[in-house]
């Protein structure tokens, strides 16, 4: 009987072996290569595409006849999928002859799916794109130009994030930007007077020591070290990763290196922020939650979490600035895909879906995201939501948008700027070793065109 | 004349599964070589002009053999392997003896300890970062209590690896403590008898006895998990993420960044032929080296 029972378990074990084994040697190469089968039936037609990649999106309308496209996106999954197919249907009312396939995939399949769709040439007629990928799609030509757009509709700082050398590739589909959210309690019980958006870095530190004072555990500001968080403050004192044609870097500039001190003396030398290991595996929204931060710089989508998790009074104002004010915000792009052959209706239900007053309404009322668009009366019904009772900071904020730095090797820039940064921060590179070291590598690995 | 006839007989019952292979390994397998030539960048359409016109001969490979992070994070791998190996062994030997005893409810013992084979690695991994919180985790606390103030785990640079390492080898014992059990149950009943009849004690008896007839059950457990190390991937992206500072980067890890964000195809393929040709040798010096020390009974 026991012996019975040994021997299932070692066939299913065995079972386990063989296809362990298998995957063994043709894991690796086999994962790369799914986009391969295509090859052949490819291979056999020149593939020369004329130069009509350019849309004129205003000429959309008159496109006659049934069209059906495909849309695929990541940004409606897990909770507005509903949201979505609603914004659809209003849009099929107005436009019968757009009948759109959407297709929501979850986050963390989305890109390697839709780059092997790219490769292989299936892809959607249009699709959503993070900032990281739009800049590596729109340089390596897969995206088609989107011309004579009606403008006056987006945020113009959104829409120009979506630019490569003056053309534009992708719409920003939703908006979420950054804002200093900030205990009162703790301020309060530190005696420092609340943050406004007229304060500098300075001011922020000096109100930082106050809180950091009250306890061991308690700090005064939690700001990540990354790429992104960096090129931001960088543009507070009026600096920048790339000279002003982006055929150089500029990472150790003088101005970039105030930027960067001000983000690691806060940690190695005055501790008001934890390190690393202070944190301890922590979340910076968890610290902040359990009323031990004083500040955080964070987006707007924090509001739901911490209106639930905070037991303290809460508020919010523009983030501090250095020389000068600069704010983050993440926008979502939604292209065409170049090779599509209903270029015109894709436009016209990206442009819709991204700019129409009928789908930003939809997208507030869901409580989704913002749409990026420049009418702030479809925003109104936002700013009656609290907390925060200082809802109007978001919309302030976006009078000092910075654009990312789109290059066509974005991810790895940002991914050796933060990893040199981290150095920083534990301690093992001063700030300027740090700059200096990012300015070599990135010159050395990245082609600026 | 007999064999002919019986592959002819055979191929319309292999045809469905071959095609597969061929469709989905073998071809694959080639057409990765050839990606591995040139600077594909995984976006254009995939064809043979794209091919020809971004082929750039073996520069992938030397610029790889070259660079410092290949030597980085293979030293890294290597790490791992010192560490896991013998650790591994070791304990899913001791489970192995442990679950051989003849003991009452020892089926549900055997079960028990296959359970975190089975559980997912994303699973795995987030509960271990959670058992290694430096305030929070139970590690950290029960090292507390016997005085000893734990270290930071995985975001410290000299813990990292070890920690990583540590959830592994928990999830592993079960596995290859199944195959050693197994090796345990076949070895025969009579050289423990006859050896006690000469005055042999436990430990003489594990030994010159157990030890020297499981080795084949071993060697495949050391051939297995040294495949497995070199492919070390899913603990490490979601325990670390590579970091703290890279110092737990493995080369699965940089075959995906490279493949899928740096949008270098032909690098990443570069870099998988080199891992598979590092593994296929580690297996065959293997297979010579295991005449000095594995004996088969026969």
């Amino acid at each position: 009987m026991k012996k019975r029972a040994l021997s299932v378990v070692l066939t299913a074990a065995l079972a386990a072996t063989v296809l362990a084994g298998c995957g063994g040697k043709t894991d690796a190469p086999a994962q790369e290569q799914a986009a391969s089968k295509q090859e052949p039936q490819e291979s056999a037609q020149p593939e020369q595409e004329p130069s009509g990649e350019s849309i004129d999106i205003s000429a959309a309308e008159e496109g006659a006849g049934e069209v059906a496209i495909t849309y695929a996106n990541f940004n409606a999954s897990g909770g507005n999928e509903e949201t979505l197919q609603k914004m659809y249907e209003a849009f099929h009312a107005a436009n019968p002859n757009i009948t759109v396939n959407i297709e929501t995939i979850g986050y963390d399949d989305y890109f390697t799916q839709m780059q092997t769709r790219v490769a292989g040439g299936t892809a959607p007629d249009c699709y959503e794109l993070n900032i990281e990928n739009f800049a590596a799609y729109a340089n390596k030509g897969v995206l088609a130009e989107l011309t004579g757009i009606d403008v006056s509709g987006y945020n113009a700082t959104a829409l120009s994030a979506f630019q490569v050398n003056g053309s534009q590739y992708g719409v920003p589909g939703n908006f979420s930007n950054v804002v200093l959210i900030y205990n009162k309690d703790l301020f309060d019980q530190a005696g420092a007077s609340y943050p406004d958006d007229s304060w500098t870095w300075d001011d922020a530190m000096a109100a930082c020591e106050k809180i950091s004072a009250l306890g061991d555990d308690i700090y005064g500001i939690y700001q990540p070290i990354t790429f992104n968080e960096f090129f931001k403050v960088a543009a507070q004192y009026g600096g920048s990763v790339l000279n002003e044609d982006r055929t150089a870097f500029t990472i150790n500039s003088p101005e970039n290196l105030q930027a960067a001190q001000m983000m690691i003396d806060k940690i190695v030398v005055t501790n008001v922020q934890p390190t690393e290991s202070q944190m301890g595996g922590m979340g910076d929204w968890d610290l902040f939650e359990s009323g031990r931060l004083g500040m955080i710089p964070t987006g707007i989508w924090a509001f739901g979490a911490f209106t639930d998790a905070c037991d303290f009074n809460w508020d919010i104002c523009v983030e501090p600035g250095g020389t000068k004010k600069a704010t983050h915000f993440f926008s979502n792009a939604l292209v065409v895909n170049k090779d599509s052959d209903k270029k015109e209706a894709a436009a016209a239900w990206i442009n819709w879906l991204a700019s129409s007053d009928e789908a930003a309404k939809m997208r507030i009322e869901a409580g989704w995201d913002l749409p990026a668009i420049s009418d702030n009366s479809v925003l109104s019904g936002y700013l009656e939501i609290t907390p925060p009772d200082n809802r109007q900071a978001v919309f302030d904020s976006l009078n000092y948008l910075a654009a990312a730095p789109i290059i066509e090797e974005y991810s790895l820039m940002a991914d050796i700027i933060t990893d040199k940064l981290s150095l920083a921060a534990a301690g093992e590179l001063t700030a300027e070793e740090a700059l200096n070291q990012a300015q070599d590598e990135c010159s050395a690995q990245i082609k600026l065109q | 004349m007999k064999k002919k006839k019986s592959v002819v007989q055979a191929a319309p019952f292999m045809l469905p599964s071959m095609l597969g292979m061929v469709v989905f390994s073998f071809l694959p397998i080639v057409i990765s070589i050839v990606i591995s030539l040139t600077n594909w960048n995984g976006l254009d359409k995939l064809n043979g002009e794209t091919l020809k016109n971004c082929m750039v001969g073996s520069e992938n490979y030397s610029r790889i053999l070259q660079s410092e992070e290949f030597w980085n994070v293979l030293w890294h791998t290597v790490y791992y392997i010192i560490l896991y190996i013998p650790l591994v062994l070791v304990m899913s030997l001791l489970v192995a003896t442990v679950l051989n005893r003849a003991m009452r409810g020892i089926t549900v013992f055997r079960v028990l300890y296959y359970i975190p084979v089975l559980t997912s690695w994303v699973a795995a991994s987030l509960i271990w970062k959670w058992v290694l919180s430096p305030q929070y985790g139970v590690v950290n606390q029960l090292l507390g209590y016997i005085g000893i103030t734990g270290p930071n785990w995985l975001t410290d640079k000299v813990w990292a690896m070890p920690a990583v390492v540590l959830a592994s080898v928990w999830k592993d014992m079960g596995f290859y403590g199944l195959f050693l059990l197994s090796g345990l149950k076949a070895i025969d009943v009579g050289y423990y008898e006859a050896s006690r009849v000469d005055g042999a004690g436990k430990m003489r008896q594990f030994f010159s006895i157990t030890l020297p007839l499981l080795t084949p059950s071993l060697f495949f457990c050391v051939i297995m998990a040294l495949i497995n190390a070199f492919q070390l991937f899913p603990q490490v992206q979601i325990m670390t993420e590579g970091g703290p500072n890279g110092a737990t980067q493995v080369m699965v890890e940089r075959i995906y960044t490279y493949g899928f964000k740096y949008f270098k195809m032909g690098y990443a393929a570069a870099y998988s032929w080199i891992l598979f040709v590092i593994i296929f040798a580690l297996t065959l010096i293997q297979m010579k080296l295991q005449k000095r020390w594995v004996h088969y009974e026969s």
